[in-house]
């Protein structure tokens, strides 16, 4: 398959603007100024059904028509870039070798909702990728394509840079804009959205990284020949973080519907070690486990992975063989949305640490039988009832962890320990460690 | 207006209120903790999650405004289900130290655990999150963390009320914790509201805590008489004694908040210096004696001056801290009975006292300026007595609630009073002027009497006996007509209801209201505003 998103792997420097330019390089932005009106290039959008890669999976154009036509505030596009979903490093890589690509989807998305400002909400330890993205903003403003009066067709955009500081939540949509104006990162209570009351009271697009770097190719190409790509209803080029107990982890672009034993045994050259596949974790670490018998019948798409009983978030694609300890990794998970719960919803304040204390004990053997009924029971009362959704986050890996992996539970509690921790390959191995290799 | 149909009771919502609001029409209870309608929508607790049909989710009561033919469920299994799970996970890291808590009886996790949860705890004792606790955070405000529910109604207070911005949250998930910046306190005139509004008891007042359990007080409503604002309040108090002020909502007044001076007013109405007896001065000294003695003495003083200098040689001085109705008796019974129409006001703030705020501080520390003046009194006429007694011309002067010697100075007090003959007090409190009174009166403070005051803006407030003042000290419009029977033989109303009702029929501001009417929030002055 041809590469889109990742064409830098084919183009040398691709990050640097000449190289970009000779390659195509804001010709969609060119095309979207000068022979597109603001509604044309959201009718494409939509007409390209391009769902957003942050996690939600919501259609693009449709949030981009939702900001209001004749507002009267200025009107913000929000790039995100806080990248912290556990096992997910696409944009990551593109901001390091494509900042133009983003540069250029940001512009095209400015032109579409009549936005002036982008900011680029970068997550705290991006530090080289913000420095490419600067350079890359510097090198097209001295160009004309950021600022005022881009290539002289009268439309102005100003694009800043924000870092974060170290905050998983701080990618929560409207987490996200109250860290950028200054505030802790507490999600927003929703209505008002951000589309109608986002950055500063303004009206709000916020797309993530990869979904803006498909605009360009849209508008250059087409919405049919991007809806060739994979499933009609969910389309495109995607990028997948492979990581875990695979030959070969690492990001790859694949089309839409990619089968997820596919790019396990053939894309991934396979489970590490020959062994046998435990559990794969479709879409970063906030959405439930399939069992290895699940996860080969899998197509990577966003429809085929939900119809399948997970979500597809991130693609953050988290691989486990059969030397996982489920416990510890399901330890692991909880570890970590309690060390990120903002601490502003109840059930996901209180809830996150009481797992995590259950999960802790039960690892350690010193849990009880009746405790897997009050894990799934705590999490069954997180979700859907907080602001944001980080408590589903944590209660869709438990809710699946724990029926799927019963066994394994309860083989904890019977022995007064965990089984895993005898052998020497999986003394220390929980999937979340692995992934983060 | 909307139709609303909450757990089948349809209702009429205004536009734009929200479903606790709405609920509480019908009379149907919303547990809640973060919302507070006087602050902003945080929906933080998740406590007021109820079952809205057609919403795929519990919607948070507090963030949703009713709509025409929204149907909404507030004892649904789902509702119940959240309920109980928001308990259980406000509990699991609560220390559950009731005994020693000092908001015990009036706290809503122990309210809403009994009529929502009952439920055992499923989480052990020995794996609570340990936090701070009795940090005295300043301003009075005692700060348990390990009790706080992290509503954040007390950094919204003063991030949107005071924009002072004292308390914030620190950390991050079950580890979030109130407090103050390192190395800074709260600072602000308005800091006990945060008490007030905290639903539980981590935050609790340093003068009040430990001092009554809350299930023995009673509360009675009044008028906190710390400044000519007239915040309405409750007065909290057991077996005669006031334990603690906390602001009553009154929209047009105060609405939810009152200071921090007028909340801790109250000591001095119940000082050592309390008044209980009726004095005379004899051979320098004040001496106890009857009422009948006193009123018996007074009357015949005043007959003596009348008859041998003519009725204008007796002058009264009416403070501004003295009711409507005492103002009332008082300037009747000089112009009417006595036919003296010398008569002054003092409305008197101590030096030094805080100035106008945006908020609810008033420079003026009386509560009834504006009530004298509703009345027709001079707003000032110090001088003028002053001069008629230095003419010779005035020789006997009744002073009600007007600590002349404090406010002149002594040395002015001498200089211009020192010539009177007779010098009658009726106050509180054992002052000053009392020490150079020919005779004292005793009466009662404000939460000892039926009333009102008229505030800066004109509203006139009521106030409600807590309970009967000291020893034989009588409320002073009782005294008043006590005196003007020995004066006259004359029965004049006593109880400030029907003293109230004569000042309505013959002060043009008062035409058309009555004591009985003014309702929780008072009423405004009629007629013409002076």
């Amino acid at each position: 398959m041809e590469r889109i998103l990742t064409r830098w792997i084919d183009i040398p420097d691709l990050r640097h603007l000449n190289v970009y330019e000779a390659h195509g390089g804001y010709q969609a932005l060119r095309k979207a100024l000068f022979d597109m009106t603001p509604e044309e290039i959201i009718n494409e959008v939509k007409a390209s059904n391009l769902r957003g890669r942050g996690g939600a999976a919501f259609p693009t154009g449709v949030k981009w028509s939702f900001i209001p036509k004749d507002s009267k505030k200025p009107v913000y596009v929000c790039c995100n870039a806080d990248e912290s979903e556990p096992g997910t490093f696409a944009n990551r890589y593109q901001l390091e070798n494509d900042p133009h690509g983003i540069i250029e989807g940001i512009l095209i998305t400015c032109r579409a909702v009549g936005a002036h400002t982008c900011y680029v909400y970068l997550r705290g330890e991006f530090n080289l990728q913000k420095r490419r993205l600067d350079e890359a903003i510097a090198e097209a403003r001295a160009k004309g394509y950021v600022g005022r009066n881009i290539m002289g067709s009268g439309f102005d955009v100003e694009i800043y840079t924000h870092r974060g500081a170290g905050a998983y939540i701080c990618g929560e949509e409207t987490g996200l804009l109250e860290s950028l104006e200054g505030k802790r990162a507490y999600p927003r209570n929703r209505p008002p959205f951000p589309a109608i009351q986002g950055a500063f009271g303004c009206p709000t697009v916020v797309n993530n990284v990869e979904t803006l770097t498909n605009v360009p190719h849209i508008i250059m190409r087409g919405a049919d020949w991007y809806k060739s790509i994979g499933p009609e209803k969910s389309p495109g080029p995607k990028l997948f973080c492979l990581s875990g107990h695979v030959n070969k982890p690492g990001l790859y672009e694949l089309p839409m519907g990619y089968p997820l034993k596919d790019l396990i045994y053939e894309v991934g050259g396979g489970i590490l070690g020959g062994k046998k596949l435990k559990a794969v974790i479709p879409g970063g670490s906030s959405f439930p486990v399939f069992t290895a018998e699940e996860a080969v019948k899998v197509n990577m798409d966003f429809d085929s992975v939900r119809a399948a009983g997970s979500l597809m978030g991130t693609a953050g694609v988290m691989v486990m063989n059969e030397d996982t300890c489920m416990v510890d990794a399901l330890r692991t998970i909880a570890h970590f949305y309690h060390h990120e719960s903002c601490g502003q919803c109840t059930p996901c304040r209180e809830g996150c640490g009481w797992i995590e204390k259950l999960m802790i004990d039960l690892e350690a053997g010193r849990g009880r039988m009746e405790d897997l009924d009050i894990l799934v029971d705590v999490a069954s009362n997180m979700e859907g009832n907080t602001i944001c959704v980080l408590a589903d986050s944590l209660a869709m890996p438990v809710k699946s962890f724990v029926p799927k992996f019963r066994d394994e539970f309860e083989e904890h509690v019977r022995l007064g320990r965990c089984p895993f921790r005898e052998t020497e390959t999986a003394g220390k191995g929980h999937a979340a460690a692995a992934a983060a290799r | 207006m909307p139709k609303v149909t909450i757990d089948g009771t349809e209702i009429d919502a205004p536009d734009g209120i929200n479903l606790i609001q709405a609920a509480e029409r019908a009379g149907i209870e919303i547990p809640h903790y973060c919302y507070h309608p006087g602050l902003s929508v945080v929906g933080n607790c998740r406590m007021c999650l109820v079952e809205v049909e057609k919403a795929p989710k519990l919607q948070i009561a507090c963030n949703t405004r009713v709509a025409d033919g929204m149907i909404v469920h507030t004892r649904s299994e789902r509702t119940i289900r959240a309920q109980k799970a928001v308990l259980e996970f406000l509990l699991i890291n609560h220390p559950i130290d009731c005994p020693v808590c000092d908001q015990a009886g009036e706290c809503k996790l122990q309210d809403y655990y009994m009529d929502y949860d009952a439920q055992a705890s499923r989480f052990p004792l020995g794996k609570k999150n340990k936090k701070g606790k009795a940090l005295d955070v300043g301003s009075g405000v005692m700060l348990d963390q390990e009790r706080c529910i992290l509503c954040a109604r007390c950094t919204r207070f003063f991030d949107e009320i005071t924009h002072t911005s004292e308390l914030a949250i620190f950390e991050r998930g079950d580890h979030c914790e109130v407090d103050v910046y390192p190395g800074r306190k709260i600072d602000n005139k308005y800091a006990g509201n945060v008490v007030d509004i905290c639903p539980v008891g981590a935050l609790t007042e340093k003068d009040f805590r430990f001092r009554m359990r809350v299930w023995y007080l009673h509360r009675t409503p009044s008028v906190c008489a710390g400044c000519e604002r007239g915040c309405s309040i409750d007065i909290y108090h057991h077996r005669g004694r006031i334990y603690r002020y906390k602001p009553r909502y009154n929209p047009a007044v105060n609405g939810f908040w009152m200071c921090d001076e007028g909340r801790h007013g109250f000591p001095a109405l119940q000082g050592e210096t309390r008044l209980t007896v009726p004095l005379v001065q004899e051979k320098d000294r004040l001496v106890a004696e009857t009422w009948a003695s006193a009123l018996r003495r007074l009357a015949s003083r005043i007959r003596e001056f009348g008859s041998a200098n003519g009725a204008n040689s007796i002058g009264a001085v009416i403070g501004a801290q003295s009711t409507n109705e005492e103002a009332f008796a008082l300037k009747r019974l000089m112009v009417d009975t006595i036919g003296s129409d010398r008569l002054a006001t003092v409305s008197w703030s101590p030096p030094g006292a805080s100035g106008d705020d945006e908020l609810l501080i008033r420079a003026n520390k009386n509560p009834n300026t504006r009530g004298l003046a509703a009345l027709g009194l001079p707003a000032h006429g110090l001088d003028v007595l002053a001069n008629a007694v230095a003419a010779g011309e005035l020789k006997m002067l009744i002073v009600m609630r007007a600590d002349l010697v404090r406010i002149l100075g002594e040395e002015q007090f001498v200089r211009r009073f020192g010539a009177l003959d007779y010098m009658v007090v009726l106050d509180t409190d054992a002052n000053e002027t009392c020490q150079m009174a020919n005779q004292v009166l005793p009466i009662a403070a404000y939460p000892e009497l039926e009333g009102s005051f008229t505030n800066f803006q004109g509203r006139v407030q009521r106030l409600s006996q807590a309970f009967p003042p000291p020893g034989q000290a009588l409320p002073a419009i009782e005294a008043l007509a006590r005196l003007g029977h020995a004066l006259d033989g004359g029965e004049r109303p006593s109880s400030a209801k029907a003293v109230f009702a004569e000042m309505a029929a013959a002060e043009s501001c008062f035409r058309g209201l009555s004591l009985e009417a003014l309702g929780p929030n008072g009423a405004e002055l009629a007629g013409p505003n002076p």
